[in-house]
């Protein structure tokens, strides 16, 4: 059994299909990488995925005990708000915010671990909004970890990082999903990470132009035409 | 100091109004933090001018205030959450249409009824002997429960306004909580426009949240500043509309005005300190 199954998803907007032919599979310890232009439909098949969105085809399907509403999200860099008055430490719990009306003494300690693993355990009491935004991603993923143990779901986790903060963020994610056993599925502009780090890619125009494992998308003409024509892994 | 404080609440009104004041002063600072930081201000705004015609309506047919207008303003608070999410008219059109067209339906009303009489000023901008008995106890219940509400669901609210994907994503419902802070917002709008008055209500709601924002930086400190210098500055609004003998409402938001201001300075030097240090 999967952990996330997508079969024959096509999704619409006001009954225009923006992705369609969706078939994918994510087991357990995969690293999908899903790859593509602006607008080719990876935005949307994340929401299809946290159940923001019903496709208008086909199913999303979950097993191997893991809920929708379990998924570790985080989301692109524009969506939260930057210049909103909290703490780390609120951040970071509103992980939890879904669970129950109060925080219980073992999310508290779910909350620290997870920040300590992000090596953001000193910031907690600081101010989410004075923090650098390589700073602000960690606590971020460190909220994502208290909804999830098993599948962390990365939209573009990097973008707008400075090079340090970038390599910073994709060893953090490495280290999850090797030593943790953590699912991780991202979307990514950038295709030499994207073969360097995961197990799985989905090239995505509007329909799948690829699912498969890293080598065997390394051997397409697609992924020498995408990563601009050197095509070393 | 006490002889003066003795003196004023000799006055029954003046204790109704001071106990109905607090708490709205205490509700609207706490929504309001919410409703700043999801771009929802306006709503407030919108909110009280449609009590105000709802009132005018219940006057004219000399039916209890309170119980035609809670309703009324709950129902434009759902219509109005309904027209931004779905986006066919813009958040901020709707509101501007579903405000001025109450405000005219309330004006016309009221001018058919008595002509227009001083009632429309105490409307427009509240009057503190507006205050009945009856409208203390529904105050106080209505307020309890908004408060209540607010501190259980304290940590969803946080979670649905500082990321409502998120939140979704989730499982929070965050369509029930945007609906929350709607529903409670509207009750406190309708509670606090008879004595602030329904042009200055919403001052209420913005000036506290923003005022505490310029200094604070997480949400718990903001909301537990907010609703003391919310609290504060309804005080000293309430003494010096006595003392001078000027208009409650009005007074409060010049106290609110001033609190804001001040804390924007205390944020500016801190800023230069900074900057100063770090050079």
């Amino acid at each position: 059994m999967a952990l996330l199954t997508c079969r024959d998803v096509a999704f619409a907007y006001d009954g225009r299909e923006v992705a369609s032919g969706i078939r994918l599979t994510v087991n357990e310890g995969d690293y999908l990488c899903i790859v593509g232009e602006n607008g080719s439909g990876k935005s949307t098949l994340v929401k299809g995925m946290l159940g923001l969105l019903s496709p208008s085809h086909g199913a999303i399907e979950f097993g191997d005990g893991l809920k929708q509403t379990e998924i570790g999200y985080l989301p692109q860099k524009n969506a939260v708000q930057r210049d909103f008055p909290a703490s780390v430490w609120e951040v970071v719990t509103s992980g939890y915010a879904a669970r129950s009306l109060f925080l219980t003494s073992e999310q508290r300690k779910g909350a620290e671990q997870n920040l300590r693993l992000m090596g953001a355990d000193a910031l907690r009491k600081q101010s989410f909004m004075e923090l650098s935004g390589g700073q602000q991603q960690r606590v971020l993923l460190a909220r994502a970890l208290c909804a999830t143990h098993k599948l962390l779901l990365l939209d573009e986790p990097v973008s707008g990082l400075d090079p340090a903060a970038t390599r910073e963020m994709y060893e953090m994610i490495e280290d999850l999903h090797k030593n943790r056993g953590v699912t991780v599925i991202m979307i990514s502009h950038d295709i030499s990470a994207a073969t360097r780090y995961a197990t799985h890619i989905l090239h995505l125009q509007h329909e799948p132009l690829f699912f498969g494992t890293v080598a065997e998308y390394a051997s397409t003409e697609l992924y020498r035409d995408f990563s601009g024509g050197d095509g070393h892994v | 100091m006490f002889e003066l404080i003795g003196q004023m609440f000799a006055y029954g009104f003046l204790v109704r109004a001071l106990i109905v004041g607090l708490l709205v002063s205490l509700c609207s600072a706490l929504l309001g933090i919410s409703l700043v930081l999801k771009r929802y201000s306006m709503i407030g705004d919108g909110l009280s001018h449609v009590g105000f015609g709802a009132l005018a309506v219940a006057a004219s047919l000399g039916l209890a205030p309170l119980a035609v207008a809670v309703p009324v303003v709950v129902a434009s608070a759902f219509l109005l959450l309904r027209i931004s999410e779905s986006s066919k008219i813009k958040g901020d059109a709707a509101i501007g249409m579903i405000s001025t067209g109450a405000l005219a339906v309330g004006v016309l009303v009221l001018s058919l009824s008595k002509g227009m009489t001083t009632d429309i000023n105490n409307y427009l901008f509240g009057s503190i002997l507006a205050m009945s008995e009856s409208d203390v106890w529904l105050s106080v219940l209505l307020a309890t429960v908004v408060l209540a509400l607010f501190v259980v669901f304290y940590r969803k609210l946080f979670a649905v306004t500082f990321d409502e994907t998120f939140a979704r994503a989730t499982g929070l419902r965050a369509g029930l909580y945007n609906m929350l802070l709607a529903i409670l917002t509207a009750v406190t709008v309708v509670l606090g426009m008879r004595m602030m008055g329904a042009m200055l209500i919403s001052s209420l709601i913005l000036f506290p949240a923003l005022t505490a924002m310029r200094l604070f930086k997480s949400f718990r400190s903001v909301a537990v500043s907010a609703s003391v210098i919310s609290v504060v500055c309804f005080i000293l609004g309430l003494f010096s509309s006595y003392l001078y003998n000027t208009p409650t409402g009005a007074s409060v938001v010049i106290a609110n005005i001033i609190a804001f201001l001040l804390f924007a300075g205390i944020e500016k030097i801190r800023q230069h300190k900074i900057v100063a240090v770090n050079r």
